[in-house]
């Protein structure tokens, strides 16, 4: 869907009853449960304000900490590798890959490697890259991407989930039992963890001082991909790295409490280096991805580099009521939602992406639940900004692609009309007058499209001031 | 000095400018720093409520409880590691009483060739390097004598843990152990059996790891 204009996939989206449904029903779950676990206001806030301290220091020594990373983990024996566009970065895994000879890796949940469009590269290469997470099983069998970063199949609902599994498992009976289509799941890739040459996954926090892989999960599939396999290949956005290990308790709280309202994940997985020597299992290999993608770039501007500070904790995504309604997919690129918002434009440029920042109401439910306090509804004006801006200091790409000679000219005109009083108001009255009988043509066509028609009021503030004064309370 | 990526990177983020020094973070909250006795009940709580099998007993008891809860399920074979202290009584004890626990499975060969066994066991057990108190989560520090799949593939895991090892938070933890001097080749924190909510949000538990998570806090 991101090649059709993100309208179309909106329009789609709304009409399709059974996918608002799914998500207005798992949306409020998941506010409800980050409430339970983060009912204490005055806590939680203390709480964010440490997560934003902490990531705002790891981003204002960001090359030092990530020179401090590389130094730690090759001393630990895993292998660090640099890619600045996903497309190097899918070069150096398929490498690893092939100088094992490796004909399948298995997978736990890593969005950078859905941003690297990872699987579909390695299959064009005759690797197969099998999804372990229960998730991103089910949208892999049916050949769909995530509509949501930690919870990827949420558009679907039992039925639909049933009835996947039984046309593309074979063997699998139909059944709508969460706990029958788990055991297909858990038999189906058992034989799968035990037969892999290469285990792959994300990393939710790196930490320079000790050269620490930290990953969270629940269903034990990213400790068997990490575990399992002779080798490990981990990659990770350079945003990752954080300073200290003691820097962990707080943004652990702060992401297990955001994504899933839990108090702590099942499995904390903390991964400092290979298999040491007289060490009986753990992978022989382990490699480190560190993929840029744009982040140097975002990194360059003081407000933008704000976005670097997202632990992809996902509840923007929950309390966004355009989420909500339109679901993951109608975004028509790898991270939706608020910061998908803020960051797909940035990576992908204004031109191809830039539609995405105006997509949201600036209601702010975002950064009022941001556990690292990102600023997005700011990020998404500035955004705004810059697809009218011809700023040539600014690093965003595609920055002025909004620019035209009609809207210019309109703005030229309104700044005109309101700072000449008399013409001022002239109009003003002439509008009370007509306004409302305004035919809906042109832009004000588009703008009603989903709005409610303006209505004018018969006499401007101005004048009431003057004829009636101001009544003090 | 910029020929490859890595360069190139670092240098793209060198000279972007420089941000003040962020003010220092704000004290961390000091989570109330309950009594041994506390400790205990709070951590046993959180694990139950997450589907845990705990039991709080003297240490010279788990054995026969072991015993209980292994035949209660008819585990028929039990992954140990012949080398820890643990795994020493567990051995002793079955040569008493050959009959009261299942056979024994010892965990001294690489994966290489050990594989199958492992993913054909029962149920394995293990010790707990310690447990956090605060948000419920046991501790495991595998070793060369203890590795790291034992507390993952076979579907039942007990988790054998001393009382005092139980920090009242993960920071305190970190900074009682001095973890960040000497990580090991992997650190686990682990607060139940495996689960996953990612069907209509059900909660179902024993997805890919164990499907049984039972812990046997020693508090004499
Ligand atoms: S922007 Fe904030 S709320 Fe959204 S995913 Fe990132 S950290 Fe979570």
């Amino acid at each position: 869907m991101a090649n059709e204009p993100f309208e179309n996939n909106v329009d789609r989206a709304l009409a399709d009853a059974q996918l608002r449904k799914n998500f207005a029903f798992a949306m409020g779950n998941f506010i409800l449960k980050r409430r339970a676990v983060f009912s204490d206001a005055e806590q939680t806030e203390r709480l964010r304000t440490i997560g934003h301290a902490i990531k705002q220091r790891a981003l204002s020594r960001l090359p030092e900490l990530l020179e401090q990373l590389e130094a730690a983990c090759t001393r630990n024996g895993i292998r660090v590798h640099w890619a600045e566009t996903t497309a190097v970065g899918n070069r150096i895994v398929l490498e690893i890959i092939e100088s094992h000879a490796a004909a399948r890796v298995v997978k736990g949940k890593s969005m950078v490697s859905e941003e690297m469009h990872l699987n579909a590269f390695l299959a064009n290469h005759g690797i197969e890259a099998i999804e372990t997470d229960l998730g991103e099983f089910i949208i892999q069998l049916n050949g769909e991407t995530p509509s949501h970063i930690i919870v990827p199949a949420i558009h679907k609902n039992k039925a639909q989930i049933a009835q996947i599994f039984h046309e593309k498992v074979a063997g699998a009976p139909y059944t709508e039992e969460v706990a029958e289509l788990n055991a297909i799941a858990r038999n189906t890739l058992r034989r799968k963890f035990y037969e892999a040459g290469i285990g792959l996954s994300g990393v939710n926090f790196a930490v320079a001082e000790t050269g620490t892989l930290c990953l969270v999960e629940n269903e034990g599939n990213g400790r068997m991909c990490t575990t399992v396999p002779p080798v490990h290949i981990a990659v990770m956005g350079l945003e990752k790295v954080v300073e200290r290990l003691e820097d962990l308790p707080p943004l652990l709280r702060l992401l297990t409490g955001s994504a899933t309202g839990q108090l702590v994940t099942t499995y904390v997985n903390l991964i400092t280096s290979p298999r040491r020597e007289g060490e009986k299992d753990g992978p022989q290999e382990v490699h480190l991805v560190i993929l840029d993608n744009g982040r140097s770039r975002i990194y360059q501007d003081p407000q933008l580099r704000q976005t670097l500070q997202c632990v992809r904790c996902g509840t923007c995504l929950n309390h966004c009521p355009v989420y909500t309604r339109i679901g993951g997919h109608a975004y028509g690129f790898v991270y939706p939602g608020p910061i998908g918002k803020i960051l797909t434009p940035q990576v992908e440029g204004l031109e191809k992406a830039g539609t995405l920042a105006f997509a949201s109401s600036l209601c702010g439910a975002c950064e009022e639940v941001c556990p690292v306090k990102i600023p997005i509804p700011a990020l998404l004006r500035r955004l705004r900004d810059e697809s009218y801006s011809s700023a040539p200091e600014s690093s965003v790409p595609g920055r002025g692609c909004k620019q035209n000679w009609a809207e210019r000219l309109a703005w030229k005109g309104w700044a005109f009309l309101n700072t000449h009083p008399r013409l001022n108001r002239l109009t003003t009255a002439l509008l009370g007058l007509v306004g409302d009988y305004l035919p809906p043509a042109g832009p004000l066509e588009r703008w009603m499209r989903y709005r409610s028609e303006p209505k004018f009021a018969p006499r401007s503030l101005h004048r009431r001031i003057r004829e009636e004064g101001i009544a003090d309370e | 000095m910029s020929d490859t990526a890595r360069d190139r990177i670092l240098e793209r983020l060198r000279n972007a400018p420089r941000q003040e020094a962020p003010r220092p973070d704000a004290p961390a909250s000091t989570a109330a720093d309950p009594d041994r006795g506390a400790r205990v009940g709070r951590l046993k709580s959180l694990l139950e409520a997450m589907r845990t099998e705990v039991h709080v007993l003297p240490a010279a008891e788990w054995i026969p409880r072991l015993r209980e809860v292994l035949q209660a399920r008819a585990i028929k074979t039990l992954l140990y590691a012949p080398e820890t202290g643990l795994g020493a009584a567990l051995a002793e004890a079955r040569q008493q009483d050959a009959a009261g626990l299942p056979e024994l499975v010892a965990y001294s060969e690489t994966v290489e060739s050990f594989k199958e066994r492992i993913f054909a066991v029962d149920a394995a057990v293990t010790t707990a390097a310690g447990a956090v108190a605060d948000t419920g989560a046991l501790i495991l520090r595998p070793t060369r004598a203890e590795p790291r799949l034992m507390s993952l593939v076979p579907p039942v895991h007990i988790a054998v843990l001393a009382a005092e090892a139980i920090h009242p938070s993960l920071s305190e933890a970190m900074q009682d152990g001095r973890w960040s001097a000497d990580m090991p080749t992997n650190l686990l924190l682990i607060s139940g059996p495996s689960k996953t909510a990612d069907i209509e949000l059900t909660l179902a538990f024993g997805v890919h790891g164990p499907k049984e998570l039972i812990v046997f806090i020693l508090d004499d």
